[in-house]
């Protein structure tokens, strides 16, 4: 502690500018996505998306945003205020949060000091080694599961029948899909020997950038990579599972009777969910920030969040949504049961092949 | 055991997937549902009623609106059975425009139901690529008539003016492409797991009961019931086409998807056969009385005016009797009941809408299932409450 005291000030712009533009850079990516989802659903669907905020209409999420924020603020009159109004945060804040942790580049060299592209994180010189949480992805996964409550609390507090439905079909699926989710990644910590995820994605170095990949070590991991993505979409009740919401049953589920800023909250939420998600699967299992040497570490971590971002819109754009019971047991009697044999198939492959 | 509490939903009249007013009071426990009242009426306008104080011809445009997906076929169901009523013959060439015409409205109405069913389920792209198709469907009726949806195009003997120049030429370009068209929505849906796993073994509905109900249509031929109008009971003649008539087996939602899809391939098979055998001659049936003359002799001839003003103001009688004229909609079995005290108005007009009649089965369709099932239930019954309400 007395150590990181003693640093210069200008170690510490540094450090701040680093939060700031990787914070800012998050924003917008969320911002945009909502953008690109409806751009690129739209392509697929022989249509333009937005055309007329702006060239092409690259405005469109500031307009939305805008809209949105003048909007009337309605309560519902037997909804439960403080619950009603503290939802929607509790759904947007631990979506941002998991970000701190993810490490998006190598060490860069700022002012003569070597910074780590990670939020969380510094560089030791007199070890040599970038410090940063331990339990990176326990943390990750903490976060994600506070994500529900947000969902919960919205569709109870609202007082409304189809909120009260989608609450309960979220808080059931991210139940059973965080399970499997979590023993797609306990393969990885077997490769691994880490929780840390600048280790892990350390650990994911090899030839042309590409080889190291955890989804290519081992046909497990690759398993447990497919099951970790499939499940992340479950998880932030995108379709196919996007049951929570499913517009055409629920009207808009959970966040049926919110309005203005609100709403914007929850549906800035879900994109930025999203992001993460793909950013965690990047990290995980696709390399992290390793790639070809042509590109700078942080460019292949941006188009690899960028290139899962865009699978999860191609998904939304190909498949119809999920029955509550079906999706109930696709995640405990499919997916648990591969996961759990996939822990210990791992497990055996790194004792039989090393 | 915690207690359990039956909680009642008010779905409807606004509500995304009710297909427009339609109200269903549903009590669910949990998400099984346990009871479905529907409630109708939010879109009554009276239409038999109406018919009673207007003219024959006057009476044509309401029908438009029933089933307002499918105009045409709403227009011919009305024509056919005043002119079995007065027992005027149609020209060759009007029954043959009159069959590519409704049979291109039931591609127009099978599309819409694809798209919304595919939507309901959450395949957002189909929904796209179906409402693409049916404008093209939309621009031929506009062409024809000057009307996308109330085309009014049928006249109570023949038509209302012959097909444009180039008519066949766009008929034709229908006919080529949409059979691809429909393999691009059977590549998205038949076999997608999860359409498969949302659709078969949903709304199931045996023959019997469906006979029971009164269900016409794709939905009974889903069930089995190889039953179909066109077929069975010729008019307009369709007796003279040849086509398939697709039936399904196991009675449920994916067997009604598949069957209406088989529809639509034999409605442009009828359509390519019709087109083949459409020869040039009159559109109107030679039947001064009830037609109205050509705009050639009501601009230029005093007779012709006179004629032309005497059917407009006052229409024309129509002799005392009464007539049950039955068309195979894209819906169902869609019938008219006209009763005439021998005046120039209906005395009663009675409209059978399927869609009424197969609304009547969604709670024997959809009890017990969960309220995702529900929506697909009514998607597949296809519904349209314009001809439900009236």
């Amino acid at each position: 502690m007395d150590a990181l005291l003693a640093l210069p000030p200008m170690y510490y712009v540094a450090m701040v500018a680093k939060v700031l533009i990787a914070f800012v850079f998050v924003l917008l990516t969320v911002a945009y996505a909502t953008y690109a989802e409806r751009k690129v659903i739209g392509f697929m669907q022989v249509r333009l998306g937005p055309m007329r905020t702006g060239w092409y209409g690259l405005l469109q999420p500031i307009a939305d945003g805008l809209k949105l924020f003048f909007k009337e603020e309605v309560v519902p009159k037997q909804a439960s205020t403080f619950a009603f109004l503290v939802a929607p945060l509790i759904a947007l804040v631990p979506a941002f949060i998991s970000f701190a942790v993810i490490p998006f580049g190598g060490n860069v060299e700022v002012f003569g000091y070597t910074i780590p592209l990670q939020i969380a994180s510094v560089y030791d010189p007199t070890v040599g080694k970038v410090l940063d949480l331990n339990v990176g992805v326990l943390y990750i996964l903490g976060m994600a599961s506070l994500g529900v409550y947000g969902i919960v609390l919205a569709g109870w507090s609202s007082n409304s029948k189809y909120s009260l439905l989608g609450g309960l079909r979220a808080s059931a699926q991210m139940i059973s899909y965080e399970l499997a989710a979590g023993l797609a990644i306990v393969s990885i910590f077997l490769m691994s020997g880490s929780l840390s995820l600048n280790q892990i994605v350390a650990d994911q170095a090899g030839a042309f950038g590409v080889a190291g990949w955890y989804l290519f070590r081992n046909p497990f991991t690759f398993l447990a990579g497919i099951i970790f993505f499939i499940c992340s979409i479950a998880e932030i009740n995108r379709t196919p599972f996007d049951l929570p919401e499913a517009e055409t049953e629920l009207v808009s589920g959970f966040c049926t009777e919110y309005s203005s800023m609100k709403y914007a909250m929850f549906f800035m939420a879900e994109y930025a969910n999203m992001v993460t998600v793909c950013a965690v699967t990047t990290t995980l299992f696709l390399g992290g920030w390793h790639g070809p040497a042509f590109l700078p570490g942080w460019m292949w971590f941006i188009a690899k969040v960028y290139f899962l971002i865009f699978c999860c819109m191609w998904i939304r754009a190909t498949y119809p949504r999920y029955r509550y019971d079906q999706l109930m047991r696709l995640g405990w009697k499919v997916f648990l049961p591969i996961t759990l044999v996939n822990v210990v198939a791992t497990a055996l492959w790194i004792m039989v092949v090393g | 055991m915690a207690s359990t509490e039956i909680m009642t939903v008010n779905m409807g009249p606004q509500h995304p997937s009710t297909h427009g007013v339609l109200r269903l009071v549903v009590e669910l426990d949990g998400e099984v549902i346990q009871k479905i009242t529907p409630h109708i009426g939010y879109l009554h306008r009276g239409v038999e009623k109406l018919s009673e104080h207007r003219t024959y011809h006057q009476t044509l445009p309401l029908t438009d609106r029933l089933d307002y997906l499918a105009p045409m076929s709403n227009n011919l169901g009305y024509v056919l059975a005043v002119e079995k009523l007065l027992g005027i013959e149609i020209p060759e060439r009007a029954q043959t425009v009159r069959v590519i015409l409704t049979e291109l409205t039931r591609l127009k109405s099978h599309l819409v139901w694809i798209a919304c069913h595919a939507l309901d389920i959450g395949a957002m792209t189909v929904f796209i690529y179906a409402f693409r198709e049916r404008e093209k469907v939309m621009s031929l009726y506009e062409k024809i008539s000057g009307a996308r949806m109330t085309s009014s195009y049928f006249r109570i003997g023949g038509l209302s003016a012959d097909v444009y120049d180039g008519f066949e030429k766009d008929v034709q370009e229908i006919v080529d492409t949409f059979p691809g068209h429909f393999d691009t929505y059977e590549g998205l849906l038949t076999k997608n797991t999860i359409w498969m796993q949302r659709t078969i073994g949903n709304g199931v509905i045996s023959a019997e009961d469906a006979i029971n109900y009164g269900i016409t249509g794709p939905a009974l031929r889903g069930s089995g019931v190889d039953w179909d109008l066109r077929r069975d009971n010729p008019y307009s003649g369709y007796e003279k086409y040849n086509f398939q008539v697709p039936v399904g087996k196991n009675c449920d939602t994916y067997d009604r998807y598949k069957v209406r899809l088989v529809e639509m391939r034999e409605a442009v098979k009828i359509i390519k056969q019709a087109l083949d055998s459409l020869k040039p001659g009159p559109v109107l049936a030679n039947a001064p009385q009830v037609c109205y003359p050509p705009k050639e002799e009501v601009y230029n001839t005093i007779e012709g005016l006179i004629h032309h003003f005497k059917i407009a103001s006052e229409g024309f009688p129509v002799p005392e009797g009464e007539v049950y004229q039955s068309v195979e909609n894209p819906k169902g079995e869609l019938g008219y009941y006209i009763v005439s005290d021998g005046g120039t108005k209906p005395y009663r007009m009675r409209i059978r809408p399927p869609s009424f009649v197969n609304l009547g089965a969604i709670e024997k369709m959809a009890k017990g299932a969960m309220i995702a099932d529900l929506v697909a239930v009514i998607g597949t019954l296809d519904i349209v409450l314009g001809e439900i309400d009236r």
